[in-house]
């Protein structure tokens, strides 16, 4: 089984206090820490899962920067086979159709039996994978929580409601947008970073991919963010200021209040 | 612009609260708006549904097909592809079937699609704005797309407050035979329903709940102490699931439980809409994060911002205390 994996580099939002820059057009950027999107290194454990088992390779693709490729490198400490980056500058700036277009440019350049995304991002969208397998005329599905290879079916769950397990059998070729929790990612130590770090990673461009440079990027973008702003969702919380001491003595006092003490 | 379409959920023959909300969504793209209903199935539980939203509805599309049964995302693309107007502006709520439909739907129709949008801010011209949420809730955003071809909006339950005591007298008009046969690449199988676990997180007065702030499973005895010296229980937010430090069956949220405690105690939990979605019945919420920007701090009644494991073993020491 061949697999691909679209993965991404975002700021971990688990390190990260997230502020707005001085114009509020973007988040402040400086000093973030940066990871592999959460979502997209389950999907990446789990394509070499169903490689252990079905044989095949696992390729890791990314629409970045440079900077990026370090994410690829992180992934192929894990075990995946080859790394790829599609960049270009005529991409900076795509909206989530953007990004499905060029990995679909991508996809059709190689021969992959099962192309993974994670469920979502940074942005929240939940949208490239879906979009990547319209674009692709492939079955999709999301949310997906477990996989089992039936000769040139899945057999797959997704997560619905209630923690409930919606299973679906899907035909090859097809894309799985991947949900956390669907495996344990492998620990990668500096060890296997040090190890892959001089396997050569190719780029490919907007004339390697045969992309329209005007059909991508933030000239074309459908959706476009305009600004950024602080969420003002409820009324907020009284905070409480005090010593840890004090602050004790007080949520004590509202527990009592508020019948949270037997 | 075209007219604006709300696409419905209904199970078992019974219209989802979503349906309401979808009206209160188009209302803020216009306040004249008078919004379709599109309710896709089969047989009695169609049929029900399609009465049922004719008291909110003026017009209700029915698209009824054998294939249609179970909600399956590409059939249904495909009988909305068919039905559905090219400049259609389709609303539909952001959930586990939402997220399997519209990308796709999105780009079948040629139209932009706006995720999990949280607000409408209005049309200028055929112009939309919208907000919606990224990193996890801590910023909001703005985003615009040209709707003159149509759009695709899924939006986030219960962001909307549903128009209520409509008597809208609607009609039901039947789109049926408008779609053919239907087959997918993916076909449905079979549900299978949750695991209970030991103790039962929803029947639960007091919840001391754990999100990935705890760290590890070690230190979820130190929120087990604090349940135990409280008479609660332990539940958590969906990283700590993921992560196997406590069973699937104590995770609060949309994928996991719906809880309505008195008292909720939220223990290193950024406070995600997935999970806040699942705690119902306005608890008293108390919220210690060590990040002042979790978005915890804006729905709880009371925050500290302090690292969880120093707090807890210094809260359990005085509750026992006293």
């Amino acid at each position: 089984m061949e697999i691909l994996v679209c993965v991404r580099r975002v700021p971990d939002t688990g390190e990260n206090e997230i502020l707005l820059n001085s114009t509020g057009n973007d988040i402040e950027r400086d000093d973030l820490v940066y990871s592999i999107n959460e979502w997209d290194n389950y999907a990446v454990e789990e394509a070499l899962q169903i490689v252990a088992k079905a044989g095949g390779s696992v390729t890791v693709a990314t629409v970045g920067r440079e900077d990026d490729e370090e994410v690829l490198r992180r992934e192929m400490a894990m075990g995946a086979n080859q790394g790829v980056l599609l960049t270009d500058p005529a991409f900076e700036g795509s909206d989530g159709r953007g990004l499905a277009a060029i990995l679909a440019a991508f996809v059709k350049k190689g021969k992959y039996d099962l192309v993974l995304t994670g469920v979502q991002a940074e942005e929240g969208g939940a949208q490239v994978g879906g979009m990547l397998a319209a674009m692709l005329g492939y079955p999709f599905a999301s949310l997906v929580n477990s996989i089992e290879v039936n000769g040139n079916k899945l057999k797959i769950s997704r997560e619905i409601e209630g923690g409930n397990k919606e299973m679906s059998e899907i035909d090859l070729p097809c894309v799985l947008s991947i949900q956390t929790g669907i495996n344990e990612p492998r620990y990668v130590g500096m060890r296997g970073i040090r190890q892959v770090a001089s396997i050569p990673i190719p780029m490919l461009g907007a004339s390697d991919l045969g992309v329209n440079g005007g059909e991508v990027g933030v000239g074309a973008a459908k959706v476009k963010r305009t600004d950024y702003f602080v969420p003002t969702a409820g009324k907020g919380a009284e905070m409480l200021q005090g010593s840890r001491d004090e602050n004790i003595t007080k949520v004590i006092d509202l527990l009592k209040a508020k019948g949270g003490m037997k | 612009m075209g007219g604006i379409f709300a696409y419905i959920l209904h199970k078992g023959g019974v219209v989802d609260d979503t349906a309401t909300e979808l009206i209160a969504a188009a209302k803020a793209f216009d306040n004249a708006a008078s919004p379709t209903a599109v309710a896709v199935g089969t047989g009695a539980g169609l049929d029900a549904v399609c009465t049922a939203l004719c008291s909110s509805y003026a017009e209700v599309w029915k698209i009824a097909n054998d294939a249609l049964a179970y909600p399956n995302a590409e059939l249904i693309r495909k009988a909305l592809l068919e039905v559905l107007p090219q400049d259609a502006i389709l609303l539909l709520p952001h959930e586990h079937f939402g997220v399997d439909l519209a990308p796709g739907l999105s780009i079948k129709m040629n139209s932009p699609y706006v995720s999990d949008a949280t607000g409408i801010e209005g049309v200028a011209g055929t112009t939309l704005r919208a907000t919606r949420q990224e990193f996890g809730g801590q910023v909001s955003a703005h985003v615009q797309c040209d709707i003159s071809n149509g759009a695709v909006i899924s939006v986030r339950a219960g962001a909307f407050k549903s128009v209520e005591g409509l008597a809208a007298n609607g009609t039901i008009v039947d789109k049926s035979s408008a779609v053919g046969a239907l087959s997918a690449g993916r076909r449905y199988l079979e549900t299978i329903a949750a695991e209970t676990g030991d103790v039962d997180i929803t029947k639960q007065s007091v919840l001391v709940s754990v999100g990935r702030g705890i760290q590890g499973a070690d230190n979820v005895d130190i929120a087990q102490e604090l349940a135990d010296a409280l008479g609660g229980a332990v539940s958590c937010s969906r990283p700590v699931v993921d992560a196997k430090w406590l069973d699937k069956s104590r995770q609060v949220g949309t994928s996991g439980q719906t809880v309505k405690p008195k008292v909720y105690i939220a223990c290193g939990i950024s406070g995600s809409f997935q999970h806040m979605a699942g705690i119902k019945g306005n608890p008293f919420i108390v919220a210690i994060n060590k990040n002042p920007k979790a978005p915890i701090f804006q729905l709880a009644d009371v925050g500290i911002v302090d690292d969880v494991l120093e707090f807890l073993p210094a809260l359990i020491q005085k509750v026992r205390e006293s």
